[in-house]
């Protein structure tokens, strides 16, 4: 038993790459929420975005323009969900439901006749992926990095060595705090999720300011997506999001609607996925073997135990979910 | 007085929706470059052109038939179960312990068997999330969607470590001994001296499918429960007050709702594949989605929606065999479908609704003057 292999550098640092998409979901739910709109879809925003810009950044080379597509698809996602649960006030969930199972779909169907590889796109190279940013004096070798001194180690792993949507996610958090609580906008995107009519009576437009958030959400989701298949992988593979964007929504609820702690809830799910992925380190840890299929469904599982036992009282926005009916 | 008359809320609704989702499918196709038109007819002939065709439409239609109205059972207390599909495959778990060890003197008895089982394991599935949802407020929405990945590796594990049989590399059981043989459609038709084609896998699942139906209307539209139930989803509030436990009616009708999901498995685990494979039920858990919203969470509806989807299936099969187009763009269709008669609804009635109260005022005017 070595309980602090748990707390290996490399396992850290696949925790920041695991929670990058996690945290920028999670954001983007944060906003939908917030304003009172429930986004189920922020997977499949995800899963159409991932496809997008891996087969944007396949056929042209650039990994930018692959982001630039990815963030397109995902607000045109975004708006169909704001015509149904806004302009039209059907059923929110439902629509985030139908909007998964198209995202589900469309990117088998298209990425099989595009690109004819069984459902995958090109694998990326060169400048059609983010490759990790190295910082000013940071070792890249394993070697070197083994025989390094702890804050060496945390410094070429931790810190240096991310795509640079890593850092762009964790810079969105403070943006994040900042407009939601020191903003007009904010304010009243927080006063939309709560008591929409007050809102309304105040003469601001309730749907504008829920369109707002929505597509904000479209394009938190877009990076997301992006990283997905340009950043963390080389390529879309079919249903790579892998139920990504639920977990961010519980993530969401764990996070109480919050962002630093979205950040603090995401990065505990991204350890959660990175260990996942280290069955050799939980092992030497634990001193058990444990099925690979244990391992795959943790990250499910600890969810529901977290959604069941750990979240305390989370109080969602109370107008979330309900359309807003003007008064006539 | 109503908008608009009954049956143009029952059946045009649905109606125009499948047009909808129809034509957008079929931008998908000229965009990827199909033709349309020709799919279609791949589709008809494929799914309804021979008895072997209405053999597979209606073997998918039987699993659709229990997704649909396990979502449906669920939908009337306004609990959203997105976790059919869990369910289903903990359902096929039911099935295999039920025909795998035993030899049972005749497949009647095998079949209660194997309806008992699948319905305990599909209906424990759903009572977790359930419960989560009554006493934690756990969303059952993102639960049940958990549940539906846990119940992947659980099936994986159990497949791969503990029911596949000894020397065999593929993660499945072995195959179901001839006692627990379901009869097809071949043989039950056959007793009639009605030809069907041998090989379809329709088979007697599909009579307890309709069996399904009976017991969901007599439980939603003739019981107590039933009542309390639609009381609940229609106004908790008012329920509570009229001395509802709201416990009680998020467990018994998530309950039913996954007996009925995991009851699918005697359809394709039973009935047609005859021993447990990986992903057995092969995304029926989520069509029954759209069939409950197309059905309108009526059993007589999700029969109805049940056939369309299984003809939708068996055709896209054919597409993907006949003409290289994915059998994924059924999903797609599914993902419209669920859009537009569930999300968008509004937006496919308020015209109809005004063409209906315009074309009710024209002729009393005329009267009038």
């Amino acid at each position: 038993m070595d309980i602090f292999s748990l707390f290996d550098i490399s396992i850290l640092g696949g925790t920041i790459r695991m929670a990058t998409p996690l945290l920028l979901a999670c954001l983007a739910g944060l906003f939908s929420e917030r304003a009172g709109i429930f986004d189920i879809g922020l997977e499949g925003k995800m899963l159409v975005a991932a496809f997008l810009a891996g087969a944007v950044a396949a056929t042209s080379g650039s990994a930018w323009l692959g982001l630039l597509a990815a963030i397109a698809g995902s607000l045109v996602l975004a708006f169909v969900h704001g015509l149904a649960s806004i302009t039209f006030r059907g059923n929110q969930l439902i629509s985030g439901v139908a909007i998964n199972f198209f995202a589900s779909g469309i990117t088998v169907v298209v990425a099989q006749s595009v690109f004819q590889q069984g459902a995958r796109t090109p694998q990326l190279s060169g400048d059609a992926r983010f490759d990790p940013i190295i910082w000013p004096g940071a070792l890249t070798k394993i070697r070197e990095i083994a025989q390094a001194g702890l804050p060496m180690k945390i410094y070429s792993q931790l810190i240096s060595g991310h795509a640079i949507i890593v850092y762009l996610a964790l810079l969105i958090v403070p943006l994040t705090w900042w407009v939601l609580y020191r903003t007009r906008f904010g304010l009243r995107l927080r006063a939309v999720g709560e008591n929409p009519a007050a809102v309304d009576t105040a003469g601001i437009s309730v749907v504008r300011l829920r369109y707002s958030a929505v597509l904000i959400a479209g394009v938190l989701c877009g990076i997301a997506g992006a990283y997905m298949s340009t950043a963390l992988q080389a390529g879309f593979t079919k249903e790579m999001t892998a139920g990504r964007g639920y977990i961010a929504l519980a993530a969401l609820i764990f996070a109480k609607w919050r962002p630093w702690y979205a950040l603090g809830a995401t990065l505990l799910f991204g350890y959660l996925q990175a260990l996942a992925l280290r069955p050799d380190i939980l092992e030497k840890a634990i001193g058990v073997k444990v099925q690979v299929q244990l391992l795959d469904a943790l990250p499910y599982i600890l969810t529901v135990v977290i959604l069941a036992g750990f979240v305390g009282k989370a109080i969602p926005p109370k107008a979330g979910g309900e359309p807003y009916v003007k008064e006539r | 007085m109503e908008k608009m008359p009954k049956w143009a809320d029952v059946i045009l609704i649905p109606i125009i929706s499948i047009v909808l989702a129809a034509v957008i499918s079929g931008l998908v196709l000229l965009a990827t470059g199909h033709d349309p038109i020709r799919a279609l007819g791949i589709m008809v002939s494929g799914a309804m052109g021979s008895s072997l065709g209405w053999g597979y439409t209606l073997y998918y239609a039987t699993n659709f038939i229990f997704t649909g109205l396990a979502v449906s059972v669920a939908f009337h207390a306004r609990m959203f179960n997105i976790g059919g599909e869990g369910q289903a495959l903990l359902g096929g778990v039911g099935v295999a312990y039920a025909c795998l060890f035993i030899t049972w003197p005749h497949w009647t008895i095998a079949l209660i068997a194997a309806i008992a089982l699948s319905a305990l394991f599909g209906a424990v599935w759903a009572a977790i999330p359930a419960f989560l949802q009554a006493k934690r407020g756990s969303h059952i929405v993102i639960t049940t969607i958990m549940f539906n990945f846990i119940a992947y590796s659980l099936l994986n594990h159990l497949l791969v470590n503990v029911l596949k049989p000894a020397g065999s590399m593929e993660p499945a059981t072995a195959s179901f001994n001839a006692s627990t043989h379901l009869p097809t459609f071949a043989d039950m038709l056959g007793v009639f001296g009605i030809p069907f084609a041998s090989d379809a896998p329709a088979n007697f699942a599909f009579v307890i499918a309709i069996a399904a139906c009976v017991f969901v209307w007599a439980l939603i539209w003739k019981t107590r429960i039933g009542y309390q139930i639609r009381q609940f989803g229609e106004q908790e509030s008012a329920a509570r007050y009229a001395g509802v436990s709201a416990t009680k009616i998020i467990m018994i009708s998530m309950i039913i709702s996954g007996a009925l999901a995991g009851m699918m498995s005697v359809n394709n685990v039973m009935g047609e594949a005859e021993r447990l494979v990986l992903n057995s039920s092969e995304g029926a858990g989520f069509i029954g989605i759209a069939v409950a919203l197309m059905g309108r969470n009526h059993p007589v509806g999700v029969v109805l929606a049940a056939i369309l989807f299984g003809f939708l299936y068996q055709g896209g099969t054919q597409l993907a065999i006949q003409a290289q187009i994915p059998k994924e763009m059924v999903i797609v269709i599914q993902a419209l479908v669920i859009l537009f008669t569930g999300a968008l609804d509004h937006m496919v009635r308020a015209p109809l609704e005004k063409a209906f109260i315009a074309f009710r005022r024209t002729p009393s005017q005329t009267k009038g003057a």
